[in-house]
């Protein structure tokens, strides 16, 4: 909370500080190629001030609180669609955004869930939540038929508890692994039905023992040092650790695997706040992200699917090749997208969500 | 007259830095929570003048701590805080006073570089220290490692993630605020009482129970109250070394803040947790002034 507050003081301090051409860029940790942030600057002459959180909960409290200095800040969807309701964004002005015929029709439509008609926020990436497998150490402790691609093997609590001592990580963000306890025990995963939902406690007090640690993001390095050998995670984080482990060269093979049931996709969104201090460079910055090559490199570094139909002849082909990132046609019909719970809904949600990490 | 100014610093240091924020959470602790910016209401409306102030009173009111009452998680959270922060405080006095004790009885060319050894650790951010902790700590890290090596375990330890880990981390963090009060106190001790002690037939056991303890008393006391008070609120250690069940007090008033996005059930929350250490320490302080007095 202290490195928070440190940053929030530091935001306000910088926001009344002298208004030479800056722009101030609020994005997810580990999520662009830096050398796109100095190729923006000697570009447009603007300086970029680049700033990173790992939760959408950070970004939200910054926003509602008002004044946070941000030009442009990346919600995902669920998020987006309440902080619009509360006016914390302002329209995008299209005219400015040459770039934005780049933009792919089925994401941008499925995007539209969280921000009808696309007038508040353009797609950055998108991905999906699956399961991050360490495979040998997977096989060794329940054969060579694991499950490693279904949600039973984290769900099922006999393949939890033999995995335990192994180590199992999961996200701490119930918007996430609530859909994908319902979708387990066969419930629509986008319920917002009290009762559906109450259906998973069961179902995650009996895996809860067996969970190391609820957190989204120590999973990248514990799963590529080899430390755990399950993570229900985000797919290009997976991705990433799979990379550093085949860096570092220290044995560990990851995998990512969509679970066949059905998986999560999300839309990190790309927005401008509505008191941003400068409108006019934030909508060049997402024009500059909007560049078919820009959002191309961005991809190709961060193993995220993205949003942006242009850029696809630039993906490198480990990127537009892999189906964990970018899934065939008939897998992409075998993904579902989630609501944003409302306030009484989220109360019983984050309860739910204490009374499973900490089991009271 | 002149020492006026010189005492209103303080004062004033106080009142914007305590008073004034403490009002301001008062006040959002009896507001309710809306999906707005800010997102609780009402805001106060200073142009509306007294009707304004009137309208904005009268939506005040006591809902969020009955709140707190109907869920048995927060006074769960607030004794396991308890819990942890006691626990931590007697670990860190075991360890903190024989360093203190054995500070003081170091020659004193010696002290100052000891001193410098305990401050050290500051020189470093609280952040990454508790990180080489994770690093030291995990099950492919260096203790397990070397225990491993040593041959002393055969399958590695599990203490990051749990509460073992939540206390190591604390103790380690504190211990220079429990070894620079208990130094202080120790190093302007009498040494001719102890001898005085053991010529009037005490040992040294004795001595050192009879005399040194009570002597170095305030120092224990403001290093327990160094360690207990942060201990208890501690946010960025149990999250990075506790595990899921290490429940905190901490932990509740950020996923309020943050999850729920529930700010006036956050503030009741905060305040509540000052009221929980004010009340004891004024007990306390009006307790040892009492005996003071009566001592003189």
């Amino acid at each position: 909370m202290t490195k928070t507050l440190m940053t929030t003081v530091a935001a306000l301090a910088l926001a009344t500080a002298a208004m030479a051409e800056e722009v101030r860029v609020y994005n997810w940790s580990d999520y662009i190629d830096e050398a796109l942030l100095a190729k923006f600057e000697t570009e447009t002459g603007i300086k970029l001030i680049y700033d990173v959180f790992d939760s959408n909960e950070v970004l939200e409290t910054k926003l509602l609180a008002g004044g946070s200095g941000y030009d442009v800040v990346v919600p995902t969807g669920t998020f987006l669609q309440r902080q619009i309701a509360a006016g914390a964004f302002q329209k995008l002005d299209k005219s400015k955004l040459s770039n934005y015929g780049n933009v792919w029709d089925v994401i941008a439509t499925r995007a539209a869930k969280y921000d009808a008609g696309n007038e508040y926020a353009i797609n950055y990436m998108w991905g999906t939540t699956g399961l991050g497998v360490n495979v040998a150490k997977v096989k060794e402790i329940l054969g060579p038929d694991a499950p490693i691609d279904s949600l039973s093997l984290v769900f099922d609590p006999k393949n939890a508890e033999k995995l335990a001592a192994c180590g199992i990580h999961m996200l701490d963000a119930p918007d996430e692994v609530l859909p994908a306890a319902l979708k387990y025990i066969g419930e629509d995963p986008d319920s917002a039905d009290e009762a559906v939902i109450a259906k998973t406690e069961a179902a995650l007090m009996a895996i809860r023992p067996h969970i190391q640690k609820f957190n989204s993001s120590e999973y990248i390095n514990a799963l590529a040092n080899g430390d755990i050998c399950v993570a229900f995670g985000w797919s290009g984080d997976i991705l990433q650790a799979r990379d550093r482990a085949a860096e570092a060269a220290n044995g560990v093979e990851i995998a990512y695997n969509a679970p066949k049931e059905g998986a999560l996709m999300w839309f990190d969104m790309m927005a401008i706040p509505v008191d941003a201090p400068n409108a006019d460079a934030a909508h060049k910055f997402l024009n500059f992200i909007l560049d078919a090559q820009n959002m191309a490199a961005a991809s190709n570094y961060v193993y995220y699917a993205n949003g942006n139909k242009a850029s696809q002849e630039f993906l490198n082909e480990d990127v537009i090749g892999d189906p964990a990132i970018y899934p065939s046609e008939a897998a992409l019909q075998n993904l579902y997208t989630k609501s944003p719970y409302d306030a009484k809904v989220q109360r019983t949600v984050t309860r739910l969500w204490t009374k499973v990490k900490s089991g009271t | 007259m002149r020492k006026w100014p010189l005492i209103a610093v303080p004062y004033l240091w106080l009142l914007l830095l305590f008073l004034v924020p403490f009002l301001i959470v008062i006040k959002i602790s009896l507001s309710d929570a809306a999906l707005s910016i800010p997102p609780y209401t009402p805001t106060l409306d200073l142009a509306a003048g007294w009707a304004g102030l009137r309208q904005f009173l009268s939506e005040l009111d006591f809902e969020n701590y009955a709140f707190l009452a109907s869920d048995d998680l927060y006074w769960r959270a607030y004794l396991s805080s308890l819990q942890i922060a006691t626990v931590s405080t007697v670990l860190t006095l075991m360890l903190g006073f024989p360093i203190a004790y054995g500070m003081a009885c170091a020659p004193e060319e010696w002290r100052p570089t000891l001193m410098m050894l305990v401050i050290l650790p500051f020189w470093t951010s609280l952040l990454i220290r508790v990180y080489a902790w994770m690093g030291i700590l995990s099950t492919e890290g260096f203790l397990n490692n070397f225990l491993q090596w040593l041959g002393v375990i055969d399958a590695p330890l599990m203490i990051l993630n749990t509460q073992n880990a939540v206390y190591i981390g604390i103790v380690y963090t504190y211990l220079p605020f429990m070894i620079l009060p208990i130094y202080s106190a120790l190093e302007k001790l009498d040494g001719s009482l102890i001898e005085a002690a053991e010529d009037l037939g005490c040992t040294r056991t004795k001595a050192f129970w009879l005399i040194t303890v009570p002597l170095s008393r305030p120092g224990i006391i403001a290093g327990c109250f160094l360690v207990f008070i942060p201990a208890l609120g501690e946010f960025v250690i149990p999250s990075l070394l506790g595990g899921s069940e290490t429940l905190m007090i901490g932990k509740v008033l950020w996923e309020e803040f943050f999850n729920n996005r529930d700010w006036p059930v956050a503030s009741a929350v905060a305040v509540v947790l000052l009221l929980i250490l004010i009340i004891p320490i004024v007990l306390f302080q009006r307790n040892e002034q009492k005996q003071r007095e009566a001592g003189k």
